[in-house]
């Protein structure tokens, strides 16, 4: 029992309190004077119909969802594709799936600022390609229809490398004794991936599908240092607003932020919930 | 299947890579770039010309920061190690009550946003005094590995043979005497992996240190770029070197670490 102690009370004290110090923000009105003070106004749930009865809240739950959606499907299929490939075990093949790990590995301030100098209207890389080719200069981080696609190709590249390395080990479970029997069967590729990787692999599917949606819900650091969100709303998801609100402008607004972020908290568990929903049924069917 | 060559595949890979690490050089070719050829067009897409102005302000001025975020670093690393190394060898041997929902609770723990943990900690900081503190950020950075250092260090106690705890006992070792010269010895791997992972998550923390340590006088290298790239937006240089400088972490955890990471990511591939 003493060995578990320490974690008790870690867990209480450092995940348990500020949880419920959050709560708390979110049912009081605090302004930086009751901050202080400590004797913010208790208001129930108002704090929630103001978020959600916000100008901000729809365009932020929507882009909550692109940013979500479209990042996850393309880190999934590029890792899944990428993972199938190194299967084929050529010559460097371990060597260059190391170096894919980078991207992950890198902070991710760094990641964004590079890619904020690479998107950059007038001297950065991507648009003197384009133009080599004829394209004219976009705003990519600037212009209202381009910042969420900015943010989320940046997103993308940096989920690649987790998908490529939990969609690598979940092939690696899969016997090569069956793709050998398919084969003599006379499979080809193609039918190979749809017949048998792609039924298999589904569990490590889910499971990695699952984590990537947690942790691109809770992407703040991404956004925030290449557009803070903006023009206006126009790349602000909930987390987002959520930072911006509390920590991002001179005035913070404690009270709504936490809001919305207990809000992102509830979206976060429903998707849990739904995977472990759907993994019960499949085990006893 | 042998029979065909297999060079073009290699030569696929190199390119999928290349194409990947794009970003990556670009970094570095831009943190050796002249400010005056800085937004020459088209771009100077190999250093050539190169120059060390950007590391040389780098060091001027990112010093303390780097050693700010070293010191983080360490103590958020001892303390995750401190409190998940036990807790998984409870949850693997001892036959605790209520391990489920211990992990159950771990699982959902990683899902709360670091922008709710920050608020959370803000208020809490505030009373305690804590804000602008190391010992404050070392504390909020250690909640990301925690949950992550349990769940590995159970996965892996949990493969330990029992005959070997057995044996300690029969030699008359008590539990905190098996644990200390039997399961942590034999627990290496994950030892270095809970380690890398932690050192890293809090070397590249943003959320934390730009809520927590705003107004600090001690700041992690992280929000230190985050000030330069504010402050100075055409010196994209030393922007970029202090990108550079500031990778050089998960560069060494990538050359010297490659398999412990490896077998800890499948292991505990609840992380991220």
């Amino acid at each position: 029992m003493a060995f578990a102690a320490p974690l008790i009370v870690y867990l209480v004290a450092f995940y348990a309190f500020p949880l419920y110090r959050n709560i708390e923000l979110s049912v009081h009105d605090y302004t930086i004077r009751a901050f202080v003070q400590g004797n913010a106004k208790f208001v129930g749930l108002s704090n929630y119909a103001d978020v959600i009865t916000s100008q901000t809240f729809l365009p932020a739950l929507r882009n909550t969802a692109l940013f979500t959606a479209v990042s996850i499907a393309f880190q999934y299929t590029i890792g899944l594709g990428l993972a199938v490939f190194f299967r084929n075990n050529f010559r460097l093949s371990g060597v260059l799936r190391g170096m894919f790990l980078i991207p992950w590995l890198l902070p991710l301030i760094v990641s964004a600022s590079t890619w904020s100098w690479m998107l950059n209207s007038d001297s950065g890389i991507v648009n003197s390609v384009l133009q080599a080719f004829g394209i004219g200069q976009i705003n990519w981080l600037t212009s209202p229809g381009m910042a969420l696609v900015s943010v989320i190709i940046a997103n993308i590249w940096l989920g690649i490398p987790f998908n490529l390395v939990i969609l690598y080990s979940g092939l690696q479970n899969i016997s090569p004794d069956i793709y050998e029997a398919a084969s003599l069967d006379g499979a080809s590729g193609w039918k190979r991936f749809w017949h048998i990787t792609f039924p298999l692999l589904r569990p490590v599917s889910a499971i990695t599908l699952l984590l990537g949606l947690i942790y691109t819900l809770k992407v703040v650091d991404v956004i925030w240092i290449m557009t803070t969100g903006g023009p206006g709303d126009v790349s602000t998801t909930l987390a987002v607003w959520s930072y911006r609100e509390a920590f991002g402008t001179g005035q913070p607004a404690f009270s709504p932020a936490s809001a919305v972020g207990n809000l992102l908290i509830l979206i976060a568990l429903a998707f849990g919930v739904l995977y472990l929903y759907v993994q019960r049924r499949q085990e006893t069917s | 299947m042998t029979s065909r060559p297999r060079w073009w595949k290699t030569a696929l890979g190199v390119f999928f890579t290349a194409l990947m690490l794009f970003p990556v050089y670009w970094m570095v070719n831009v943190s050796f770039t002249k400010t005056k050829n800085m937004r020459a067009d088209p771009p100077h897409w190999f250093p050539w010309d190169a120059t060390t102005e950007g590391y040389q302000a780098v060091f001027h001025q990112q010093m303390p920061a780097l050693a700010t975020s070293l010191l983080i670093g360490f103590g958020s690393v001892a303390l995750t190690l401190v409190i998940s190394a036990p807790a998984g060898y409870a949850l693997a041997k001892l036959r605790l009550r209520g391990t489920g929902s211990l992990n159950f609770i771990l699982l959902v723990a990683q899902m709360i946003p670091a922008v709710v943990m920050a608020m959370g900690f803000y208020a809490i900081y505030l009373r305690l005094g804590w804000l602008n503190t190391i010992v404050g950020l070392i504390v909020a950075d250690s909640t990301v590995a925690v949950p992550f250092g349990v769940l590995l260090f159970t996965a892996f106690m949990s493969g330990i043979p029992e005959e070997l705890i057995q044996a300690a006992k029969i030699d008359g070792a008590n539990t905190w005497r098996t644990f200390r010269s039997v399961i942590l010895p034999v627990s290496r791997n994950s030892i270095v992996t809970v380690s890398l992972f932690a050192f890293l998550w809090a070397w590249s923390d943003f959320v934390f240190a730009s809520t927590l340590d705003r107004n600090g006088t001690m700041i992690p290298i992280t929000l230190g770029i985050y000030k330069y790239i504010g402050s100075n937006t055409t010196q994209w240089n030393s922007i970029m070197a202090a990108a550079v400088v500031a990778s050089v972490p998960a560069a060494v955890l990538l050359v010297v670490a490659q398999r412990y990471v490896a077998a800890g990511v499948t292991a505990g591939a609840i992380k991220e």
